[in-house]
């Protein structure tokens, strides 16, 4: 479904991800771990086309996408979430679901029809399925983080993605926000049969839903595999286990 | 923000506009001036606050196209006798074709890069007019331009009382309800839609798959257009073209008036138009230190409403419906919080 060959990025003399080789299966539930400052959302960066590789293939369902335009990939079935909240903060909630259905249902160059009743419909039952249902009429920049974190992935929802590229989905998170939206993350991948590929620094996270794991060390992956492969690796436990 | 009682029910804009219609029967040549002033520049504004408050795009060099709606009216009729029906449409679609080629450049720059680059162009525009002796007049401008053709007011009862100045502000009423009818709908479509959600997080919007450039530059055409048609108008009120009415003070002036009014709504450019307006001509019949009290008035106003007069009058009226709201109606604020209360239940189920 996914997959990326020697994907290399340099900024100045400073290679931030260097020959990174990963492969994500349909409907695999993959994570790449690390710690701060291992690449990891400039390695993100680069498969949704934010950050043009140095070198290296970006390849989703057998299209190379490596340095097609953000907005163009997200209609390749790619979404994605960011590691800063990334919502339309004066708007509703429920604006901000339904903006991501009319861009993705090519409403877009539509100047005439009221924007209020398209996809309310789909919207409302998207909200509901993300738990934001009675928030609708909220102004999304006054939700809780928490609150904020279940719409961004919503909006990533709206686009309809097979794949989907969540970057620290609860960074900053409490431990029962962290619990509750992995929760729901997890029910959505399946629910909806999605590809799915996560970046995070919480390691019960990792461990609780991923099939598969990589491990980024200073740009290069230095493990993967499925979770009891990564956790017994030597190396592994050396440069990041072996913190806590 | 749906309100049921009385004042809800009532269409304001409708109310407006046929008080504004009733001016030239009711009021004096005086006032028939100012309210045609204040109509073509609350168009002028509306169509700024199309890229500033909708889009979140800061032009500085919006007079550009305001001038080039001026111009192509201007000469079209002057010089080349043509009717009015032809002369404003061909205002609108000039300036909308400069702001397609200006814009182009301008929305591959962000931020004050772009509100530079749009000054630079309005510049070069004004340079032209400024310059071109055959075709803009110059430095002297295009006097004279003639009033629309609007003999056939003169057959129907109330309208053929009416001198041409008055003739010709029914005209610009009628255009200028139509241009922000329209613009009002395009804000309310899905392309508005777009449109704010780049003004909140441009980088959000291209994730979800909006081509951010090309909807900014969509964005820069409309208003331009629309820019154009005040622009038509208010060479046909002043009587003439001049070089002045695409020098950067205007853009300077109508961006005043659109964040004065305020930007978070529709109709916060047009108060900002009346009131810039009236402040002027109230304040230079005082004193001549006017732009000194002007400034200070400004001044004032814009900290004592940082969102602008409608920002400022809608938040107190907020206020109050809370503050009415909370003391009748216990049982929807219940509601509220049992309804949260299931979500929240539902997520942990999850």
């Amino acid at each position: 479904m996914l997959e990326v060959k020697g994907l290399s990025k340099s900024f100045g003399g400073f290679r931030a991800v260097s020959d990174v080789n990963l492969a994500v299966a349909e409907g695999e539930i993959a994570a790449v771990i690390g710690p701060n400052g291992a690449g990891k959302s400039t390695l993100f960066n680069l498969i949704t086309g934010h950050l043009q590789p140095t070198a290296g293939r970006v390849v989703v369902d057998g299209r190379d996408i490596t340095g097609v335009a953000p907005f163009k990939i997200c209609g390749m079935g790619m979404g994605r979430s960011f590691q800063r909240t990334n919502i339309f903060p004066k708007l509703t909630v429920l604006e901000n679901v339904q903006a991501a259905f009319l861009i993705h249902r090519g409403q877009g160059p539509n100047f005439w029809s009221r924007s209020e009743r398209l996809y309310r419909t789909e919207s409302e039952a998207l909200l509901a399925s993300i738990g934001l249902a009675a928030q609708a009429w909220t102004t999304a920049g006054t939700l809780s983080y928490g609150n904020q974190k279940q719409l961004e992935l919503g909006i990533a929802l709206a686009s309809d993605p097979k794949i989907l590229l969540l970057d620290e989905p609860t960074a900053g998170m409490s431990a029962t926000e962290t619990h509750e939206s992995i929760a729901l993350i997890a029910r959505i991948a399946r629910e909806r049969g999605l590809t799915l590929l996560f970046t995070e620094h919480d390691m019960a996270v990792v461990f609780s839903i991923a099939q598969k794991i990589a491990v980024l060390h200073q740009g290069r992956i230095i493990a993967h595999g499925d979770p009891a492969t990564v956790r017994a690796d030597a190396e592994v436990r050396r440069v990041y286990l072996g913190d806590h | 923000m749906k309100t049921n009682d009385l004042a809800g029910r009532i269409p304001w804009t409708l109310v407006v506009f046929l008080a504004a219609l009733a001016v030239p029967w009711l009021g004096s040549r005086y006032d028939v001036f100012l309210a045609t002033q204040i109509a073509i520049s609350g168009l002028f504004a509306v169509s700024l606050n199309l890229l500033l408050g909708t889009t979140g795009l800061v032009s500085f060099g919006h007079v550009a196209y305001f001038g080039i709606g001026a111009y192509v009216c201007g000469i079209l009729m002057k010089t080349y006798a043509m009717p009015f029906s032809i002369a404003l449409p061909a205002a609108a679609l000039g300036a909308a074709f400069a702001s397609l080629v200006f814009g182009f450049f301008c929305v591959r720059l962000t931020r004050i890069y772009f509100a530079m680059l749009s000054l630079a162009f309005s510049q070069i525009i004004w340079a032209i007019a400024y310059k071109w002796n055959d075709v803009t007049g110059g430095d002297q401008g295009l006097p004279d331009v003639p009033y629309p053709d609007l003999d056939w007011m003169n057959s129907i009862p109330l309208l053929g009382d009416l001198r041409i100045a008055g003739q010709f502000y029914v005209v610009s009423l009628v255009v200028v309800g139509l241009s922000l009818a329209a613009m009002r709908r395009i804000i309310n479509s899905p392309f508005g839609r777009i449109l704010t959600t780049i003004r909140e997080n441009a980088e959000r919007a291209s994730a979800i798959g909006v081509d951010v450039r090309r909807y900014e530059l969509a964005a820069f055409v409309v208003a331009g257009g629309f820019a154009g048609i005040a622009g038509a108008l208010f060479g046909i009120f002043s009587r003439g073209v001049f070089s002045d009415y695409v020098f950067w003070p205007k853009s300077a002036e109508v961006m005043i008036m659109t964040i004065l009014g305020g930007i978070d709504h529709f109709w916060g450019p047009v108060v900002g138009a009346a009131t810039l307006v009236l402040l002027n001509q109230e304040i230079t019949s005082y004193t001549e230190y006017w732009s000194f009290v002007l400034g200070t008035i400004l001044l004032v106003l814009l900290f004592a409403f940082p969102g602008g007069i409608v920002g400022g009058l809608s938040a107190g009226f907020a206020w109050l419906r809370r503050k009415r709201g909370r003391a009748i109606s216990p049982d929807a604020r219940r509601l509220e919080a049992t309804g949260a209360e299931t979500t929240s239940v539902e997520v942990k189920r999850a």
